[in-house]
């Protein structure tokens, strides 16, 4: 897989012919985390580990080990907010905060 | 079809008989086919060397044009040769895939017997449906004869899988014209034909299991951009290639092609220019003038795409007065396309002539020898004055 995270312009010389990618399954590779605008922030003090949010998260981004959360995927997670919304109202174990770039 | 296997060599066929008799020839992995008006019989033909054992080819009769070259931007990437046929609404059905195959550097092989595009219906011919895939990055090889489309679909296959190429490519006849009429045809032997195509051996195959490689994958503009600029560099790098294989083909046919065909246009001072089989057409008319001592000429280009730009404007530098015979209107308000296309190769030729554009034979309308002695006429009177009163006209209309 061609890694360009600066985002510059490649030469034509150095791409495979007609964009065939010589790895296969490289898709595992592509780190989409880069979208984010907003961060989960996780609190273990006060999760039930009820699993809802792993669940539900669009993207896979949660770990779980042993029944417990166990953090996020960063270079996956989009920052959609929906396991914060999930997370039961009197448990409210995850906060949505800001980027800072 | 029994027709075909009969006959001997040296024969009549129609065109569309000697395009099914091509493609037994080539023996292609795969043809996924949705037949259509007027190259039908080409796949009904091909269909029956298929059921009578002659080929080994996958044949997929799919429901729609758009699932065929589907199908065959797959199986292509998969690492099959493949061929099919089609016409007008065939093509234009085939629309997203065309500049999918092209993206994905695909060589597929497709005739497409030239139609009218709706609406209104019409079956007959103008240039209407590929002029309109002019732009879609696949090689275009026009042919006046059933001879000529013949021995285009058999080089067209060593150009498409060339490694300075690897781009997909049309062989286009007229519709009725060409591919229903029989004319004498000099076939080549099957073993010829195979020692001539070869083997198509992909570098990267989504069946090469020991390679496993990613197709289509989504590219963000740094990436688009720089492969765009690829494929545009092999469209250019593929003029030599087709200059190439036609001279190897020479070799094994006695029959030489170049990518334009000059006729009796050196000491023209007016020329036509002209795609397909009213190239004939305007011969007949060059002879008859001829043999009243005017210097007329005609100029038939057979490689469109990529567009010989360089070499049209060599061959009609210095004449006084040209006519660009358009099959087809690109509904701009100006023109057709190879008007447009031709008047600006010829733009940066100090020696450029008058030119003009005369539109013609839209679905099926007739051309005869007396349509194009008129445009000579036509011509005559732009050389004389050195004025154009019209610059863009139908004719017989
Ligand atoms: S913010 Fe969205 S993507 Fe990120 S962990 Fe929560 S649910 Fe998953
Ligand atoms: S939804 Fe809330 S309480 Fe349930 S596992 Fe996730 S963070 Fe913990």
């Amino acid at each position: 897989m061609v890694k360009n995270k600066d985002f510059t312009m490649l030469d034509a010389k150095d791409l495979p012919l007609g964009g065939v990618l010589p790895d296969a399954g490289s898709a595992e590779e592509y780190e989409t985390g880069g979208w984010r605008k907003l961060r989960p922030i996780f609190d273990p003090e006060k999760c039930i580990d009820c699993l809802t949010c792993w669940v539900m998260c669009p993207d896979s981004a949660i770990y779980v080990e042993d029944d417990k959360i166990a953090g996020y995927d960063l270079d996956h997670c989009k920052g959609c907010g929906i396991c914060a919304e999930v997370c039961p109202d009197k448990v409210q174990a995850i906060t949505m905060v800001e980027e800072e770039n | 079809m029994t027709a075909v296997a009969q006959t001997q060599r040296e024969t009549g066929l129609t065109g569309n008989s000697a395009i099914a008799y091509a493609m037994m020839q080539i023996n292609p992995d795969v043809c996924p086919a949705y037949p259509i008006t007027p190259s039908t019989s080409v796949i009904e033909e091909f269909s029956s060397y298929v059921a009578d054992g002659k080929v080994e080819t996958e044949l997929i009769p799919t429901e729609s044009e758009h699932s065929a070259m589907s199908a065959g931007v797959g199986a292509s990437a998969a690492g099959a040769r493949v061929m099919t046929a089609t016409s007008a609404q065939g093509l234009a059905l085939m629309w997203e895939m065309l500049y999918i195959a092209s993206g994905m550097r695909l060589p597929i092989i497709l005739t497409d017997v030239n139609r009218a595009l709706s609406a209104p219906i019409n079956i007959h011919c103008d240039h209407s449906d590929t002029m309109g895939a002019r732009d879609s990055g696949w090689l275009q090889l026009y042919s006046e004869t059933v001879q000529e489309a013949y021995d285009n679909l058999i080089m067209a296959v060593r150009i498409a899988e060339d490694k300075r190429v690897q781009l997909p490519i049309m062989v286009c006849l007229d519709g009725f014209i060409t591919s229903h009429a029989i004319e004498n045809i000099s076939l080549l032997s099957t073993e010829a034909v195979q020692g001539f195509v070869g083997e198509y051996t992909p570098d990267s195959a989504l069946l090469n299991v020991e390679n496993p490689a990613t197709f289509g994958a989504m590219t963000l503009p740094y990436a688009y951009m720089p492969l765009k600029k690829q494929q545009s560099d092999a469209m250019t790098a593929s003029k030599p290639v087709v200059e190439e294989i036609a001279a190897e083909f020479a070799l094994l046919s006695g029959r030489n092609y170049g990518l334009l065909e000059e006729y009796k246009l050196d000491d023209a001072e007016v020329a036509i220019v002209v795609l397909n089989s009213s190239a004939g057409t305007v011969k007949d008319a060059v002879d008859t003038l001829r043999a009243q001592g005017k210097k007329v000429g005609a100029l038939k280009p057979r490689l469109y795409r990529p567009f010989p730009h360089a070499e049209i404007a060599k061959a009609l530098s210095g004449k006084k007065a040209v006519c660009v015979l358009d099959r087809a209107d690109s509904m701009n308000g100006f023109g057709g396309p190879l008007f447009t296309d031709i008047r600006s190769a010829l733009y940066s030729d100090a020696n450029r002539p008058q030119i003009i554009d005369r539109i013609y034979g839209l679905g099926g309308a007739d051309f005869r020898v007396n349509d194009a002695l008129g445009v000579f006429d036509e011509l005559f009177k732009v050389q004389e004055t050195g004025q154009v009163d019209e610059l863009i006209k139908y004719l017989t209309v």
